[in-house]
């Protein structure tokens, strides 16, 4: 084959602003928030109810998961089938989503349809009855997934990582336990309902192809009998996670180990926080970052390694998580904590924190510009008491931080003796190679 | 019939000199645009002791290309502010880029420039096999359920090679592989007359031919292959297996049947679909209320067509899924009873009044949503361009399942007989 001219990759071209979306905050009479955003596309409404749900029992986490489950199976003149044909002959979905922060109603419909989904949202927070036989049907439900759950590494791995580093606190045992939800009666159900499922502290956000005032109009009917406000939760903050030794958590069989590696972050507010976002993008974030690159594109170790910033109301974190080929756990491992020192005490370069500032940029534009990403963000946002301007001011605030401040936030939040780590893996496999390496811990 | 939204989009196409099909599908609402190309090779098409070999070549096509070093492609697209993929089907193979509008003609160019060839060599393929081994690791043998039913299930169900192999492949197999394999297959199936292109999002139609035609109509014609008949006579009786699976707590099943071509028997397959939702979508379904609510037999249930859930994403064969986790390992007869049962009343009593209006009306609203996104979009009518040879008819589905009748999902489900169908029982804990 002769050989070919070499050809240059094209530059971008001026970038087009997106149009800016109409939206309209309303609160209504009973003390609901309503963020109604039109964005045209596909003819759907988008429906996001959140709920705070922070309660600071040991009981709280396997009667908040059992309402979840047991919330749509009979209100108000519905049985529980009735209630979903009603729901699916509007062309909508309707679940129930919590953790320990909060719990959502997530929902979408034909746009045609939002008043009568938004009637029937009213039934469920004004008239879920929590039958003893629905509750019965979902608590042995709930039990068996929860064991299926249990059987998977990475889940294994989040719960013994989140009961290290968040102890005592909420946080720290939001995975509920079989034994708790086998004690979950339907009068708990109901008196939780009582409680938290009310308008005042609750945000409902709307995004679709309807004008907001519409919306927010609809919303205001068949959400004006929803009464009451949640007493304020009384939850401290967690404390500093303890770092200490490696848990190695045995899973005899496993021909991966699983590896969580976590501490706390800067939450969105903090003014270090857009160049710490661009710091961890850079070391783990995306495809191109360096713990990828050297994990997998370099040594196949993986498939794939992943680190993110979570944002729970109280704490934000930093977590490392990655699966790798039990033989090269420990060099994994090493790799790992070389590329977390590397990034902590060695400037990172003006092309890095250019391609992440670009990647930040651009993925939040993208996640943002469909209907249900809007509405999941703008939902998620609503519980730091921020909204839209905040989508359009984060890439100014990117755009403004410089080499230095992303390698100060490396330094402080991504040094390698910082974290609390677990593992969860083929013990006999894994324990005496790693602890070469690092403290561990069975 | 209540109304159905039918989504419209206006739709492009062109074909350039060296037979790549083109559609532009044009949406000016934000500043974001969806690059897809499809190859027409999927695991079907492998060789024989060549298991998983598309899907390993699909990551080879990432690993650098005529003007590219390794890690360019993903560098180029992240550092427009974009996000990147790929994955291999039964009967296609997909690339695709969602990026700021800006960064179009850079989109273009990175997938030219491997249609132009990769960069194959002995060090990507082995780093490579060490990576699509670990995905298999992570996706499958690490984890309870992984690859349950569609691995092991097609090994029942169907008869031939093509049919009823592991797309995702034995370790054996993916070690065989050799770069002149690799060259061989990009030869084979890698024209750019197997493939379709599509750019969805805010563009211009012109330009954006314009740009297509400089960057993609340098690529030489090459013959394109001829897409073998895999289709596979109805089962001539029950088939029953068992598949081990160590880390499951507790047992399942997956019930296979062969259904009808989804391309040139595509009504009868809506009326299959349709059937399916009646089945298990949601409360209101019939095996929920069965066998969940009433009977509490099992702790979920699904009925599905298409090997992922997508029913529109082979040629014939496809199939149809009916999935259970159970608690009790013994009660897996009285399961398959009264799903049975629940079929057969369909069959012979038909629908309740306004079920199938409000099954239909939910899974057009879900086609619909699925279109939202420009880059899902622009997969979408890649899929249907390549698979029907028509990008607008996932346009016209509303239509053509508003005129699906009760009568239509009463044979759909007269046909899933117990002796047409494959029971794949997962068996949990290690064999002794």
């Amino acid at each position: 084959m002769s050989a070919a001219p070499a050809l240059t990759v094209p530059e971008l071209t001026a970038p087009r602003t997106a149009r800016a979306l109409r939206s309209t905050e309303a609160q209504l009479d009973n003390g609901l928030t309503v963020l109604a955003v039109r964005k045209p596309g596909v003819p759907l409404v988008e429906v996001r109810l959140r709920l705070p749900f922070l309660v600071d029992k040991p009981a709280h986490p396997a009667q908040a998961t059992l309402l979840a489950e047991t919330m749509l199976t009979g209100v108000e003149g519905y049985g529980r089938a009735e209630f979903a044909a009603a729901v699916q002959g509007l062309g909508a979905e309707l679940t129930v989503s919590v953790d320990a922060d909060r719990l959502v109603l997530v929902g979408n419909v034909l746009a045609t349809n939002l008043r009568k989904l938004l009637e029937l949202m009213a039934l469920v927070v004004g008239s879920a009855s929590y039958q003893a036989g629905e509750v019965g049907i979902e608590r042995n439900r709930l039990t068996e997934r929860l064991t299926m759950a249990r059987a998977r590494p990475g889940v294994i791995a989040n719960e013994a990582l989140a009961a290290r580093m968040w102890g005592d606190h909420p946080y720290g045992r939001d995975l509920a336990r079989p034994e708790d939800v086998a004690a979950v009666t339907p009068a708990q159900l109901r008196s939780v309902h009582r409680a938290l499922v009310r308008p005042g502290r609750a945000v409902l956000v709307l995004v679709g192809d309807i004008t907001p005032a519409r919306m927010i109009e609809l919303a205001g009917t068949a959400l004006a009998d929803w009464a009451g406000t949640p007493a304020r939760a009384r939850v401290a903050s967690p404390l500093e996670p303890p770092v200490g030794p490696w848990r190695i958590v045995d899973r005899p069989g496993s021909v991966q180990s699983t590896v969580r590696m976590a501490r706390l972050a800067a939450p969105r507010s903090d003014p270090a926080y857009p160049a710490l976002h661009l710091a961890n993008l850079v070391f783990g974030g995306y495809f191109t970052s360096r713990w990828t690159q050297n994990l997998r594109e370099d040594k196949g170790y993986t498939y794939g390694p992943h680190s993110r910033i979570e944002h729970h109301v109280l704490a934000s974190a930093l977590g490392l998580s990655v699966e790798v080929q039990s033989e090269v756990t420990a060099p994994a491992i090493l790799e790992t904590l070389y590329e977390l020192g590397r990034i902590a005490s060695l400037p990172v370069t003006d092309t890095e924190v250019a391609s992440v500032k670009q990647y930040a940029i651009g993925t939040l534009a993208l996640s943002t510009a469909t209907q249900s990403g809007l509405a999941s963000t703008l939902s998620g946002l609503s519980a730091f008491g921020l909204g839209l301007e905040w989508i359009a001011e984060f890439p100014r605030l990117l755009q403004a931080v410089s080499l230095d401040d992303v390698g100060k936030a490396a330094a402080r939040y991504l040094s390698p003796n910082g974290f609390t780590s677990v593992i969860v893996g083929d013990a006999a496999a894994i324990t005496d190679p790693l602890a070469a390496l690092v403290p561990v811990e069975g | 019939m209540p109304r159905l939204p039918a989504p419209t989009f206006e739709i492009v196409r062109h074909t350039l000199d060296n037979g790549l099909r083109v559609v532009v599908a044009p949406d000016r609402s934000a500043p974001v645009v969806g690059v897809a190309v499809l190859y027409d090779v999927g695991f079907r098409s492998e060789p024989e002791g060549r298991t998983g070999f598309a899907h390993l070549f699909e990551h080879l096509m990432f690993q650098g290309s005529q003007n590219l070093e390794k890690l360019d492609h993903m560098r180029y697209v992240e550092s427009s502010g974009g996000m990147f993929n790929g994955s291999t089907h039964f009967d296609y193979t997909d690339y695709f880029e969602a990026l700021p509008s800006n960064a179009l003609e850079r989109g273009l160019f990175l997938e030219a420039d491997r249609m132009r060839g990769p960069r194959i060599t002995e060090e990507n393929l082995a780093n490579q096999l060490d990576v699509v081994k670990n995905e298999i690791r992570v996706n499958v043998m690490n984890s309870p359920y992984g690859g349950f039913p569609w691995i092991p299930l097609p090994a029942l169900l169907f008869d031939t090679f093509a049919n009823s192999h592991n797309g995702y492949g034995g370790f054996e197999d993916l070690e065989s592989a050799t770069t002149d394999d690799a060259r061989d297959f990009f030869r084979r199936y890698y024209a750019p007359g197997n493939a379709v292109l599509t750019v969805a999002g805010d563009v211009d139609v012109d330009k954006t031919i314009a740009l297509v035609e400089q960057h993609f109509g340098a690529i030489k014609r090459r013959r394109t292959p001829k897409r073998p008949d895999f289709s596979e006579p109805p089962l001539p009786g029950e088939r029953r297996g068992t598949h081990r699976d160590a880390h499951a707590p507790v047992p399942a099943v997956a019930v296979g049947y062969r259904v009808p071509d989804p391309v040139n028997q595509l009504d009868d397959l809506l009326a299959t679909l349709l059937l399916t939702e009646v089945l298990s979508d949601g409360d209101a379904s019939r095996l929920q209320r069965r066998l969940v609510q009433r009977d509490e037999l099992v702790t979920d249930v699904s009925a599905y067509v298409g090997e992922f859930g997508d029913p529109f994403d082979e040629r014939d064969p496809t199939a149809l899924t009916i999935s259970a986790r159970y608690p009790d390992a013994g009660a897996l007869e009285t399961i398959l009873r009264a799903t049975d049962e629940e079929i057969m009343r369909v069959a012979d009593d038909g629908l309740e009044r306004g079920e199938l209006d409000r099954v239909r009306t939910r899974l057009v609203s879900v086609l619909v949503r699925s279109l939202d996104a420009v880059l899902s979009r622009g997969l979408e009518f890649a899929k249907y361009e390549l698979l029907h040879g028509r990008a607008e008819l996932v346009t016209e589905l509303p239509q053509r399942l508003a005129a699906v009748t009760d009568d239509a999902v009463r044979k759909a489900a007269a046909e899933l007989r117990p002796d047409r169908r494959a029971v794949l029982e997962l068996v949990t804990g290690d064999a002794s």
